[in-house]
């Protein structure tokens, strides 16, 4: 049940490297690429637009609508068919209920903010790179945010409590308990969470201990990258 | 309703200028990114051509061959014009516009027999690879055909085939071997606009918005063509036809060069 | 006593934590959590005395009354038209309110303004639930016939326009182009020859892209003096405008 090292020699609290750019995809009114490990997410905001159908309208405040995406070439393994899939809207949710609570949209009333991720690459933590990378754009298109949100898997592989699993750990034969969080890095509180595994209380509250250095660094590389946007060249 | 945008390219057009300033016949800056999802799919690029960004990727699979051609495998293309690239595309089942995408990308590639059917036949009658060509724009500055096209064949150039056991009959994804898939010949699509009495190509999103017609030219390094397709409610004379074509094969040489640099 | 942790001109976002105490006032772009002053949006800071304030480097229009914006007709009904002001939802301009002629109930609206015709509005009143109201009554209210509408940043309109004008002027001069600004963010240009309509579009994006840095106007000039000088007109555009 022992894991010794990491594959990669990875410390076992920390990320993957990174890299992030905002304003990837013009025409959008926000966008941004995110790439942790070998995941790579675009993500575009459009909005806030009329909201359709009607009845969701809210008197009091725009919404936000996600809509996730695995392009068809992107998965480990076989082919994924093109069009939503349970899995699909079920990280919809999730990602739009992890961003809503730093959003303002009082502005904005009866309307909606769509977000799209595509993910051109996956390596595990797809909706945590998803929703990183919907943070910057959302940012990016000058939304009223109370902070930004980082997001990443914390969990144990075989007998440690590990930041961010990649997919081979994810995989891990002997068990692996992968728990992606979304946090705002400013108050440390959590707006995703999520576990699949098997694992004890004090390690659940280790592993959130643990990720308390990857929040600063995530954010660190999200501040990075929206103010290198508007960088003299 | 772009009605303003196509009156006001139309009128430009007319005096024979763009509103990026670019000649008629001048295509943007191109680059091609190879393997950008190289641990997901068996091959994949990008194409960028000016702020048109479209991604291409190669998945390989088994699958068993159509009963009237037992000893072929074939190619499928999907292209899908995501929201997450342009406020003009919609969520929800393939438009329309996607599937005319897919289908032309497609023929200029089966018709061309860029890729040697035969060749993907593992056991005839039974088992064969299926070459799936998955296409998505990433920002829709213009132009989607070409890119579409380009990134496909971009993307084949580095496709491998990955390992196949034969007493399992399952494909393992996880052992890629270095076996290109074979590319016989590599068609180029050229789409060539018509906007009032001019013609030009590589267009914006806005002059695409204000064409009459457009024809696309998928060609081959010796001229030929291997497909076509006109677009718009306009009609073409022959010798406006025989013009586009011309333009269409002049192109297609210069974004080869692009492509062969690789 | 208070304490920043920025500066004026420092660009930051959200959740950045701009100044401690409560001496220090937050305005637009902040807000308080506690003794704390926080960023909500990527903006470059501004102080005023106490006020500390973020002009945004993005975002959507946010209508207000008494703005002028630049419409698109998108819609009509018997007595009334929809007007598109970059917003969610469109405004709306009714008979009394769109001309100093008076129009009959049941005229033929596209006369007056057509589907796709673009103008210059002012908004009377937006309500709550951003209801908006619109009139053409006013000096420089007017239909936007020909030229180009291109879209930039709406916080960025300010500095578009530049002190007393200077910066619109400066464009208007070295193009020859007529030029109107929305507060929304729309921009109207129109120029006889299309060289200079490109070199004004350009000068207006080159002002969005660096409003944050210093020294613009003359970052500007000499930008449209250079521009100026390599943008060749094509051969063809010149026989036309014989």
């Amino acid at each position: 049940m022992t894991y010794a090292k990491r594959e990669d020699g990875r410390k076992f609290d920390e990320l993957r490297p990174m890299e992030a750019k905002v304003g990837v995809i013009p025409r959008a009114d926000g966008s941004a690429m995110f790439k942790i490990g070998k995941t790579i997410a675009y993500a575009a905001v459009y909005g806030p637009k009329a909201l359709h159908p009607t009845h969701l309208r809210n008197p009091e405040t725009g919404i936000i609508r996600c809509n996730y995406n695995m392009m068809s070439f992107s998965g480990s393994g076989d082919r994924i068919r093109p069009g939503p899939s349970r899995r699909s809207k079920e990280i919809n949710l999730v990602m739009a209920k992890a961003l809503s609570p730093v959003m303002d949209l009082s502005d904005y009333p009866n309307t909606v903010v769509d977000v799209f991720v595509e993910l051109l690459q996956t390596d595990a933590g797809t909706r945590c790179a998803g929703i990183t990378a919907a943070s910057l754009a959302l940012a990016d298109a000058g939304i009223a945010m109370k902070d930004l949100v980082v997001a990443f898997a914390v969990g144990k592989v075989g007998d440690k409590v590990v930041v961010d699993l990649d997919y081979s750990e994810e995989s891990f034969e002997e068990g692996a308990t992968d728990i992606p969080i979304a946090v705002m890095p400013r108050t440390g509180k959590l707006t995703l969470l999520q576990l699949d595994g098997d694992i004890t209380r004090e390690e659940i509250k280790e592993a959130l201990e643990k990720s308390k250095k990857a929040v600063k660094q995530l954010y660190d590389v999200q501040k990075e990258a929206l103010k290198a946007k508007y960088e003299e060249k | 309703m772009p009605n303003e945008i196509k009156k006001y390219v139309q009128k430009l057009i007319a005096k024979g200028v763009r509103e990026d300033g670019r000649k008629m016949d001048e295509y943007r800056d191109i680059k091609i990114e190879y393997n950008v999802s190289a641990k997901s799919a068996e091959g994949s690029a990008r194409v960028t051509i000016g702020d048109t960004v479209v991604v291409a990727g190669i998945k390989l699979d088994m699958g068993t061959p159509f009963p009237d051609r037992p000893g072929e495998g074939t190619i499928m293309v999907n292209a899908e014009l995501l929201p997450l690239s342009s406020p003009d595309f919609e969520s929800g089942p393939p438009s329309i516009e996607s599937i005319e995408l897919s289908r032309v990308v497609d023929r200029g590639i089966r018709e061309s027999k860029a890729i040697d059917f035969t060749k993907l036949c593992v056991k005839k009658g039974e088992k064969v690879w299926l070459v799936f060509i998955d296409i998505y724009p990433i920002n829709d500055a213009g132009n989607l055909f070409d890119a579409a096209a380009l990134a496909a064949m971009a993307a084949l150039t580095t496709a491998r085939f990955p390992k196949y056991d034969e007493k399992t009959e399952l494909v393992d994804y996880y052992t890629r071997t270095d076996k290109p898939l074979e590319l016989e010949k590599k068609p180029i699509s050229i789409t060539v606009l018509k906007i009032g009495d001019k013609i030009l190509v590589d267009p914006t999103d806005r002059e695409w918005k204000a064409y009459d017609a457009r024809i696309t030219v998928a060609s081959l390094e010796n001229g030929n063509i291997s497909a076509m397709q006109k677009g718009g409610e306009t009609p073409l004379s022959p010798e406006e036809i025989d013009k586009m074509i011309e333009l269409g094969i002049a192109k297609a040489k210069e974004l080869r060069k692009v492509l062969d640099k690789k | 006593m208070g304490k920043l942790n920025v500066k004026d001109k420092d660009i930051v976002v959200p959740g950045e934590e701009l100044a401690d105490g409560m001496d220090i006032l937050p305005a637009a772009g902040t807000y308080r959590d506690g003794d704390k002053i926080i960023a909500s949006q990527v903006g470059v800071v501004s102080t005023n005395g106490r006020l500390i304030k973020l002009i945004p480097l993005g975002g959507r229009y946010i209508p207000k009354a008494g703005d002028t914006v630049i419409g698109k007709v998108v819609n009509m009904s018997f007595s009334s038209w929809f007007i598109n002001v970059g917003y969610a939802y469109d405004g709306v301009l009714s008979l009394k309110d769109a001309s100093s002629e008076y129009i009959d109930r049941g005229a033929d609206l596209t006369r007056f303004y057509n589907f796709g015709d673009y103008m210059t509005c002012k908004i009377t009143q937006v309500t709550r639930a951003m209801n908006i109201d619109l009139t053409m009554k006013g000096p420089g209210l007017r239909k936007l016939t020909g030229g180009k509408i291109i879209k930039i940043t709406p916080s960025k309109v300010p500095r578009v326009i530049g002190k007393q004008g200077s910066m619109i002027n400066l464009i208007k001069d070295k193009t020859g182009c007529r030029i109107s600004i929305g507060q929304n963010g729309l921009v109207w240009i129109q120029g006889d020859d299309p060289a200079m309509e490109k070199l004004a579009t350009e000068a207006v994006k080159e002002i969005e892209k660096k409003s944050h840095i210093p020294g613009l106007t003359d970052k500007i000039t000499k930008f449209l003096s250079k521009e100026a000088k390599t943008t060749t007109i094509p051969k063809e555009t010149k026989e036309i405008k014989k």
